[in-house]
């Protein structure tokens, strides 16, 4: 799925950045019927989780109260070059992933 | 129902008595954008955040796709899209020869399918032709809006600009009633804009996903108790024309974020 | 029982997020101050849960409540020893009382967490921050969610 990563290309060691993910999903919240009275089951992502060189920095638990297309942002200390690892996991075994590079001088 | 006899109590203290049509000159033509409060417009003015963008990502990917039995991209005509794109949809609706009728940017999409990649025609409001049409939409954002200036348009216009200023729906009301006599004004919580489609295929908040000036105008028809025309009827694509030549020298926004 | 604006609004306006599908938008139950309490102490345990510290920054007037931006920022020094560990966001009226869990660390830098939520009527936002201390800070927020004024189509 499509997703939308803002993370700076670069950065001063030390620096506090922000990063901002914006990510496909209907997030169906399991409390809607159809026309004809069935109940439409829920199909949101449930968890995200962001990795700098592979250790965790930032992880969410998501509710169907997050809304459609969730948006995330949230900040790090830029320590070193290397990779940002995004991961989306969620309702029928629904799984994406995305990642962003950055130079840290 | 105590809701039914407030929603006619307001609709009638904001159209008041003396209902004259009156069209919005060019200086006075506003973005839905200025109607928006902050945290909308900022949604709306940055890429990263604009949910709208996740579209247009995706009809990147399908421009460069091979499709039909043709086994032709969009890309393998018209290239870039960058450069062979920019301007297009603020020509849209635009006359087409062959049909001898205005025909939509959604419309042309699915002729270039039907007739150039010889595939199979891409449903109202499906993901994959809300995303062409945002791809080629953003290509003339910042690009003044021309659509109906050409003169085989003009019995088209005329027909959309009738559907507009016409009475209909249990609520008896016309476009023009709220979007021409009464913007700037509220409808319930609302603000009533002046219905200028600088954005679409654009984010609906309500919608939490993109959608097309059809949509848009169908719920307004429903919002009027009128029964709403089907999804590529001329008469939505007479109305899409009219309102794209009101909304003449406005800027393109696609795509927009709108509540 | 009488047709309450929000049910009726529900009815008439809750066509078609999937595109092709119908859909009804029966709201449910909505999340009762109980399950908020409940949905909060599932969090926090017994200890108690101290006003401070914690901001919330979300439009006081919603124009939608399908998509309502949120941010939430602690004050800390973000060190390892007094650092932010997770920031939890409660709602009262949805038909579930949790929005989201977010976990940061020292090398957030920043304590500062943004989202966008649904928020299904006007009502209480609340949000909790628990230490590196394991002390618990909350703030609530006050939102009045507008009502979009003309209805999706009833295919």
């Amino acid at each position: 799925m499509a997703a939308l990563i803002n993370v700076p290309t670069k950065a001063k060691r030390g620096d506090i950045i922000e990063i901002r993910t914006l990510t496909s999903h209907i997030m169906e919240t399991g409390f809607r019927h159809t026309a004809d009275g069935r109940l439409v089951p829920r199909d949101i992502i449930t968890s995200f989780t962001c990795r700098y060189n592979g250790s965790e920095i930032f992880r969410a638990d998501l509710f169907p109260a997050i809304a459609a297309n969730p948006y995330l942002s949230f900040f790090t200390v830029a320590k070193e070059s290397g990779k940002f690892e995004f991961e989306w996991i969620g309702d029928n075994g629904y799984s994406s992933t995305a990642s962003a590079s950055i130079t840290v001088e | 129902m105590t809701f039914w006899r407030a929603i006619a109590t307001a609709i009638l203290l904001v159209i008041g008595p003396g209902l004259l049509a009156g069209e919005i000159p060019a200086d006075a033509r506003r973005s839905g954008y200025s109607f928006m409060g902050p945290d909308t417009r900022a949604m709306q003015d940055d890429d990263t955040s604009n949910p709208g963008m996740l579209f247009v990502l995706d009809g990147e990917t399908l421009w460069g796709r091979t499709m039909g039995d043709a086994g032709k991209a969009c890309a393998d005509c018209h290239g870039d899209a960058r450069s062979s794109m920019k301007g297009v949809a603020a020509r849209y609706p635009a006359f087409d020869k062959a049909l001898a009728r205005p025909v939509t940017l959604d419309q042309r999409i699915n002729l270039c399918r039907a007739n150039h990649q010889q595939a199979t025609p891409l449903a109202y409001e499906s993901r994959d032709l809300l995303a062409l049409s945002a791809y080629v939409g953003h290509q003339s954002r910042g690009i003044p809006i021309t659509a109906g200036g050409d003169p085989q348009l003009k019995p088209f216009v005329d027909q959309g600009r009738d559907l507009f200023m016409q009475r209909e729906g249990q609520l008896n009301l016309a476009c023009t009633n709220c979007h021409d006599d009464n913007y700037d004004k509220r409808l319930a919580g609302a603000p009533i804009t002046q219905a200028q489609p600088t954005g679409y295929p654009l984010y609906r908040l309500e919608w939490q996903t993109l959608g097309s000036i059809e949509r848009r105008l169908r719920s307004c028809m429903s919002g009027v108790r009128a029964q709403a025309y089907d999804y590529g009827s001329p008469e939505l694509v007479a109305l899409e024309l009219y309102l794209m030549s009101r909304a003449h020298g406005l800027p393109m926004e696609t795509p927009a974020v709108r509540p | 029982m009488p047709t309450t604006r929000r049910q009726f609004l529900s009815l008439a306006g809750g066509v078609t997020a999937a595109g092709t599908i119908p859909i009804v938008t029966l709201r449910p139950l909505e999340a009762t101050p109980a399950m908020l309490t409940a949905a909060i102490r599932n969090v926090v345990g017994e200890a108690p849960i101290r006003t401070g510290k914690v901001k919330l920054d979300i439009p006081p007037l919603v124009e939608n409540g399908n998509t309502v931006p949120v941010t939430v920022s602690v004050t800390s020094p973000m060190t390892a020893d007094d650092y932010v560990k997770s920031i939890h966001v409660f709602n009262e009226k949805n038909p579930q009382p949790n929005i989201g869990n977010f976990y940061l660390n020292p090398a957030s830098g920043r304590a500062q967490v943004s989202t966008r939520i649904r928020l299904a009527d006007t009502q209480k936002v609340v949000a909790i921050a628990r230490l590196s201390d394991d002390t618990f800070w909350q703030v609530t927020a006050d939102v009045v969610v507008t009502l979009a004024a003309c209805t999706e189509e009833m295919n």
